[in-house]
């Protein structure tokens, strides 16, 4: 079976959640054996692990006809796509696309990540999906997050093959309800006319089912998994905090969606209590400020701290340090986080909006917004070793049994019943 | 003759309510009043008073052939006594047939037995004694919380003089042998054993009104069939469950009083008759010696103690517990004790229980393991510290033990020291009276005479008394 696959970022170039879930995807469908995906990617450097997928550089593939020699294009893009693919690209270009920005390669560049213009790279992106959706040959397509959902659409119309949208997120998470009409727009669209919805979670599949009034036959929950973790970052040793100060630990993006108040308030009235518990905020983003300000308020600076974002080892090495790992997410789709800490043997706390709670047992569970719940929880962590054992021990090895592998056997059944095979 | 021991536990937790470790040292007060009550009542309404009234019926029915135990831990009594009392009333009514016994369980439904020998004796004793004031029977037979039994427990029961107690047939005990004999302790061979027939009561308590079980639906005959197939020499057959598996496990509507009811009908046809513990112990010989190194119970499919004590936090929250039983009992001071006894209620352990089940758990108020432990574990923290400041932490229980027996021991010498005041004191106005009177003598004699012998003893009396006080 042979699958299209639109993704927008990819490992090592990491920008967020999906990244990562796309790796995944990709490798546990590999696992199977009979799947063999392309992956379309807008920006990729070249560096990309090319063992799980083809990876097609969307920013060289040619939407308007150039005349340009063999040696020439190798030069240019030979580091991330076969000279070869180029030509055959350009021989199903479909329109003249000679007004829109192109380069001396007849292609678009893109800039990667999420950049102000992204509306406009969105369409872009689509356009060039009409070239290789007419080049390729594939049995179904499966298209990640709203930001490809037209590209998906695109190749579905050009080929009649069956659409898979991949649900990670919707804009009702990102925006405690306050929808962008645009986004919104492109999200319904998509899911219209998809044949299989995936979400990575009951709670995104409930969003999707009533906020964008899908049919529940076709909408299906797979929940995404984790990777264990590398030699590297498993040796990374866990400092022994017994009778010591503790550390908890938020991590994320400093943003609405991830309720960074309410662990700010519940770090308060834990230090009411008790002086030996130390709070720490990493991670950047536009409520930071206001978090620090807050921290200030309620006069918890000095055992209240801010690293900043962090990035590959640092986020273990500060996950490992941890005594609890908290994540009081309004409204998370799936949430990677807390399954990275249990890795790590931290116990972790999350709230029961989140879709990684659906799947977890060795955590404890409460409302985000219920701080009382969330203080009396990271108290009885820090002072029952007991229970810090238990779920650091518990944790570890229930996430080892989340892998990639079955969301990939499970993907792969789900593309069977789309297909009708 | 085979004989049916019917057995039915009455104990209800007292619910704790949602204590935040901001609580702790503000808020002594550790019960949810409100789910007590709902649950309690609930449980009468649905359960109790129309399974008792049915048991009733079933003995004034079949002139007094049809007999029944029961057992009911003392924290259950008081939660019956505020929230239900026509339960009691409806029990005392069935005690009065004659046809009904009451066993001795530690008062706390605990898990004392593990613990500490001196709490669980104490508790055992103390349950025992409130039966007696409902009911006027002083239990002979003993069944601990959740039948846990071991050789220890065994020898312990034997010694504060029980002749029986009740525990489970589990397989991995029994062997090839069978639960329907009476056994005895290995360690105490005067106390006999009566066994739980797993099958015959899980098919009532647990599978009545489940449509899936292949012995769906179950009829009293075919059930008196069953028992009447067993082997000759297979006699007793013990049939022990909660009451509330009858109307809560069981719902009312699957007709499983109705099935009860049938019972002693279809048991007479079949030559079967019912006994009480007591009665089976004086009738029946042991037949052999049981041997139960490890601790068993009638929990969940591993039949051992892992419900309560299966996970660390569980073991944490129970050593720490029982760490302090010495100094409660010690110290005995009401209020402490109280709490004493609903905090080491086994069913606060078991809500803590991490084991995947598949009879699915009620957890009372908490919505998993870790929120029960995280809220015991703050009411215990705060229960700690009250005991702890009872009396400074650094005395040792030896020592307070000493201190207090001293402070008891001068509180009788006091005692006995003013009665002898008394004594003197009256000794004292008698010889003033006599004085008094002699004086008059004297003084009707008039002449001359003026020297009274009296006051010379009247003094050193005195100065007795006054020498005492000090004292």
């Amino acid at each position: 079976m042979k699958v299209l696959m639109f993704g927008w970022e990819y490992p090592p170039h990491v920008y967020g959640g999906l990244a990562t879930a796309n790796f995944g995807i990709s490798e546990g469908l590999h696992v199977q054996g009979d799947i063999e995906t392309t992956l379309c990617l807008p920006h990729p450097f070249g560096d990309e692990d090319q063992r799980f997928a083809n990876i097609v550089a969307m920013n060289c593939v040619p939407i308007a006809y150039r005349d340009v020699d063999y040696d020439y294009v190798k030069s240019r893009i030979g580091n991330i796509m076969n000279p070869d693919l180029y030509y055959e690209l350009r021989n199903h270009i479909y329109a003249d696309f000679n007004y829109m920005h192109v380069n001396d390669l007849g292609a678009m560049d893109f800039a990667g990540g999420y950049p102000a213009n992204l509306h406009e790279e969105i369409n872009n992106y689509s356009i060039i999906a009409g070239v290789v959706a007419r080049t390729l040959d594939y049995d179904i397509i499966h298209a990640h997050d709203w930001l490809t959902y037209p590209a998906g659409l695109h190749a579905k119309q050009v080929s009649g093959k069956p659409l898979c949208i991949h649900v990670h997120a919707t804009d009702f998470d990102r925006s405690r309800g306050q929808v962008n009409p645009t986004v919104y727009g492109i999200e319904k669209d998509g899911m219209d006319n998809a044949d299989c919805i995936m979400c990575v979670s009951e709670l995104t599949r409930q969003t999707v089912i009533n906020q964008y009034h899908q049919d529940p036959r076709k909408v299906f929950t797979v929940h995404n998994a984790v990777y264990p973790l590398t030699q590297e970052i498993a040796e990374i040793p866990r400092p022994d905090h017994k009778g010591k100060e503790k550390l908890v630990t938020f991590l994320g993006r400093i943003t609405m969606q991830k309720g960074p108040e309410y662990f700010i308030e519940a770090a308060n009235m834990v230090l009411h209590r008790t002086r030996n518990v130390r709070f720490c905020m990493a991670g950047s983003g536009d409520m930071m400020n206001q978090m620090i300000y807050l921290a200030a308020e309620r006069g918890i600076a000095d055992r209240f701290h801010f690293p900043g974002f962090m990035r590959g080892k640092e986020v273990y090495e500060c996950l490992k340090a941890s005594d609890v790992y908290v994540m009081p997410s309004v409204s998370e789709p799936f949430g990677i986080s807390p399954l990275e800490a249990m890795q790590c043997g931290t116990p972790s706390i999350i709230s029961k909006q989140s879709g990684c709670a659906e799947i977890l047992n060795n955590c404890i569970k409460i409302d985000y917004w219920d701080i009382h719940a969330l203080a009396d929880a990271i108290y009885s962590i820090c002072h029952n070793e007991s229970l810090f054992d238990y779920l650091s021990e518990e944790g570890k090895k229930e996430v080892a049994q989340i892998t990639w592998e079955k969301v990939g056997a499970w993907i792969r059944e789900l593309y069977l019943r789309t297909l009708g095979w | 003759m085979k004989t049916i021991c019917l057995y039915f536990e009455i104990h209800q937790v007292v619910h704790l309510k949602r204590y935040r470790f901001f609580d702790i040292g503000t808020d002594h007060y550790y019960y949810d009043d409100f789910e007590n009550e709902r649950s309690v009542s609930d449980i009468a309404e649905r359960s109790y008073i129309p399974a008792l009234n049915t048991l009733l019926q079933m003995i004034r029915d079949n002139g007094n052939a049809f007999k029944v135990a029961f057992s009911l831990s003392g924290v259950g009594i008081e939660q019956l006594e505020m929230h239900a009392p026509q339960v009691l009333e409806k029990l005392q009514e069935l005690n009065n047939t004659g046809c009904v016994e009451f066993l001795a369980e530690p008062y706390s439904h605990g898990l004392a037995s593990l613990a500490n020998e001196e709490s669980f004796k104490l508790e055992v004793k103390r349950q025992a004694q409130k039966i007696k004031e409902y009911f006027g029977q002083t239990p002979k037979v003993l069944r601990n919380s959740s039948l846990i039994y071991s050789d220890d427990i065994g020898l312990l029961a034997s010694q504060m003089g029980f002749k029986a107690m009740l525990t489970e047939g589990a397989k991995h005990v029994l062997g090839w042998k069978s639960p329907h004999y009476i056994y005895n302790c290995a360690l105490a061979p005067k106390l006999k054993l009566l066994l739980r027939d797993i099958k015959l009561s899980d098919d009532i308590s647990l599978r009545f009104n489940n449509s899936e079980w292949e012995g769906y639906p179950l009829f009293a005959d075919t059930y008196m069939d069953e028992i009447a197939a067993l082997p000759d020499e297979e006699q007793v057959i013990g049939i022990f469950m909660n009451l509330s598996a009858l109307g809560i496990d069981q719902p009312l509507s699957s007709n499983i009083l109705e099935f009860l009811k049938a019972f002693p009908a279809c048991a007479k046809q079949r030559g079967i008759t019912f006994s009480t513990p007591s009665e089976i112990c004086m009738k029946l010989k042991s037949i052999s010696s049981l041997d139960v190194p490890d601790t068993l119970s009638w929990m969940d499919e591993e039949r051992d103690v892992s419900t309560w004590l299966g996970n660390p936090m569980q073991r944490e929250a129970f050593n720490k517990l029982y760490s302090v039983a010495d100094r409660v009992r010690i110290a005995r001071d009401p209020r402490i004790n109280q709490d004493w006894d609903y905090l080491q209620a086994s069913d606060n352990f078991r809500f803590m229980s991490t084991k995947p089940s598949r009879v699915g758990m009620d957890r009372g108020i908490y919505d998993g393991a870790f929120d029960a432990f995280t809220n015991y574990m703050n009411i215990l923290g705060d229960f700690l510290n009250r005991v702890n400041s009872l009396y400074p932490a650094d005395i040792d229980n030896e020592e307070l033990n000493g201190l207090l027996t001293t402070i008891r021991n001068q509180g009788e010498e006091i005692e006995m020291k003013e009665k002898e005041v008394i004594r003197l004191q009256g000794k004292v106005d008698k010889l003033e009276s006599e004085e008094d009177k002699l004086r008059l003598q004297v003084e009707k004699e008039v002449i001359g005479k003026d020297a009274p012998k009296n006051p010379s003893h009247n003094t050193p009396a005195k100065r007795t008394v006054k020498k005492k006080q000090k004292d």
